[in-house]
């Protein structure tokens, strides 16, 4: 087969990580040019890039319950709560104002927070396997108005609405990451460590729906009756996507705040889901890449509008002018939205999978 | 047994207002098959529109002109933004609607400032004793004229040459465009209808303590009474608005004392724990149709 890559002579070769030549020289490109990032660049950056990579974790876990197995669930804010405040509970001060066990480890707390959301995935499961479609929407949305509640009541751990908790203490074997050491800065070593986990955590997604769980997931979400027909276990599968995509969230939850430190339990709220579902859409339903694009596109958004001021001088930069600059950020975040998903519903990936097409068989456009 | 009655007549009043919401939803839903978050947008957006015009032409006519206007707004917000998406994935739908909410609810902000601003209407926190019973005056109006637009709304269904062709595209919408129905109008009307009713809605919600920039965090309660009812039920969405409001006053009025555990402001979380019961008895809700499926 010398000379001719894209001859595939097996299935294993169709299905393999990397399946094509352009992916594997351009991901290890990308994976090159992330590394080298953080010295290019300014600390404030860095950390927005950091934040972006965290919400890339937890849209990933959207994507394996709403683009592969099609369920949609608005309620990942609640699973991303209830990682964040596993995470800052175990790694917390046991002496401080809120509730904290002093597991500062990081490996241990980040598993933890897991587990407990995916756990509490689990649980739901069962009433999500009922319900379809919009129901099952709706519903998962009351989770994550149930959820605020607890969390705006339990102020023994949440420490309460307006005043919030330190974040979980990002330490691997004994070193704090958030405070610069002899090589590099904090925002460096928050970037890199996000970076390393997005990697992890994105490689053991895309291995998950390339094997048989995901090809039953895909099965599941093309139709689901269809899918049982042929002896796709609905219950058990349902269950486990929301359990991995639990999961997920629950990962993302407990290091979202880590690079700001701190947190408030008014933040796990409708916003925040509807967010993470417009990362999923925007990005490209059921692809990982796709997540991690708009991942990056929604958290990066708000720092962009932030630069029109500069260009368009009659929004003016202070909160008191005729038009704020977080009006036009709010208006332009509601535009986009809605203009990127009528011109090309398939999202980013959507508009790749083009220009892919287009310089393939460049300069023939058919 | 008075406080009982005030706390009953409280949720009806209040369970209206989420009617009203339900029904939109759920009118757009059956012609659709879309659920349309741009809602609570529209509800702000009337409220605001009738703080203006009550000035201007007085508060009964600002009512009815701000309902049509918001009709309109919503029309256009259909033939532009959503007429596109005929045929597209529900959901990307449904997300693109959270996108023309959230610009359209930036916009309104923008009119109301700061501070609350009144919608000039006559009853305010007034009172009045109704079998001995003392009772704001503002929700027998809430409730008398839900009654009286839910008796139009099912009698227009029922009755008239566009509402049966709403039903028939409500039904099977290819069927519907063999017999010579509109099928794109019924889609612009029955958002329009939505509107009017979300803007009605807005000015009940802003009677008394005024249209602040919260005010739309209210019509996200008609989202466990449409599903309580059943999305595809003009009924349902009305006895699960009511429902959804009994519950949320009862709940207000007794559960400090009955179970002070769940904190203060259960009562505003109570619906979707009704709703979550209601689902796992009834996966399509109280006079939701059950979905025919075959392979």
């Amino acid at each position: 087969m010398k000379g001719r890559p894209e001859l595939y002579t097996s299935y294993a070769q169709d299905m393999a990580f990397l399946n094509t030549r352009p992916k594997r020289t351009w991901t290890g490109a990308l994976v090159v040019v992330a590394l080298l990032v953080p010295f290019a660049i300014t600390d404030d950056l860095l950390m927005l890039l950091a934040t972006g990579f965290v919400a890339a974790i937890g849209a990933i876990g959207l994507n394996i319950v709403t683009g592969y197995a099609g369920q949609v669930s608005l309620g990942h804010a609640f699973f991303l709560a209830i990682g964040a405040y596993t995470g800052a509970a175990l790694s917390g001060d046991p002496d401080g104002r809120v509730l904290g066990f002093g597991v500062t480890s990081l490996p241990v707390w980040l598993l933890a927070s897991g587990l407990v959301a995916g756990l509490a995935g689990l649980i739901v499961a069962p009433i999500a396997v009922r319900l379809r479609g919009l129901y099952l929407a709706i519903v998962t949305l009351g989770l994550v108005f149930l959820g605020e509640h607890v969390f705006r009541e339990w102020t023994s751990l949440t420490g309460g609405p307006g005043v919030g908790r330190p974040a979980a203490v990002p330490e691997l074997f004994g070193v704090r990451l958030d405070r610069p050491s002899e090589f590099f800065s904090g925002p460096q070593q928050l970037y890199l460590l996000m970076f390393v986990l997005l990697v992890i955590f994105a490689v053991l997604a895309r291995n998950l729906v390339r094997s048989r769980i995901g090809r039953a997931f895909a099965a599941v979400r093309d139709r689901d009756l269809a899918a049982a027909v042929i002896g796709v276990d609905l219950t058990r599968y349902k269950a486990l996507a929301f359990a991995v995509s639990s999961f997920y969230a629950g990962v993302a939850g407990s290091l979202l705040f880590v690079v700001n430190g701190f947190f408030d339990p008014g933040s796990f709220g409708l916003l925040l889901s509807v967010q993470y579902i417009a990362m999923v859409l925007i990005g490209g339903a059921g692809t990982i890449s796709g997540a991690i694009m708009g991942a990056l596109f929604i958290t990066l958004l708000p720092r962009i509008t932030r630069e029109l001021p500069t260009v368009l001088p009659f929004i003016s930069a202070d909160a008191t002018g005729s038009v704020t600059v977080f009006q036009v950020e709010a208006v332009l975040y509601g535009l986009l939205i809605v203009v990127f998903l009528i011109v090309e519903p398939r999202g980013l990936f959507g508009i790749w999978v083009r220009v892919r097409n287009y310089w393939r068989t460049w300069p023939f456009s058919y | 047994m008075t406080e009982f009655l005030q706390s009953l007549i409280r949720g009806l009043g209040s369970g209206s207002i989420y009617a009203l919401l339900a029904l939109g939803f759920v009118i757009i839903y059956k012609s659709t098959r879309v659920i349309s978050f741009a809602q609570p947008a529209f509800m702000l957006a009337g409220a605001v529109l009738v703080s203006y015009l009550a000035a201007e032409v007085g508060f009964f006519a600002a009512v009815p002109i701000a309902a049509v206007l918001i009709a309109v707004l919503a029309l256009g917000v259909e033939r532009t933004v959503l007429r596109p998406m005929i045929g597209k994935p529900v959901f990307v739908v449904a997300i693109i609607t959270i996108g023309v909410d959230v610009v359209v609810r930036v916009v309104t902000n923008a009119f109301i400032g700061l501070d609350v601003r009144q919608v000039g209407d006559p009853w305010g926190l007034n009172t009045v004793t109704l079998l001995g019973v003392e009772v704001q005056q503002r929700y027998l109006v809430m409730f008398g004229t839900t009654v009286a637009v839910v008796a139009v709304l099912f009698a227009f269904f029922r009755f008239s040459r566009v509402g049966l062709a709403m039903r028939a595209v409500a039904y099977d919408q290819e069927v519907a465009l063999a017999q010579g129905i509109s099928v794109g109008s019924v889609f612009a009307l029955s958002w329009a209808i939505a509107g009017g009713l979300a803007a009605l809605a807005g000015v009940f919600v802003a009677t008394g303590a005024g249209v602040d920039q919260q005010l739309w965090v209210i019509a996200l309660k008609a989202l466990p009474a449409i599903i309580l009812g059943g999305l595809d039920s003009l009924g349902g969405a009305v006895v699960g608005g009511l429902a959804v409001g009994v519950v949320e006053s009862l709940v207000g009025t007794y559960q400090g004392d009955v179970a002070p555990w769940l904190g203060p402001n259960f009562a505003l979380v109570a619906p979707y724990v009704l709703m979550l019961v209601v689902l796992l008895v009834r996966p399509y809700g109280l006079f939701g149709s059950k979905e025919v499926e075959r392979l």
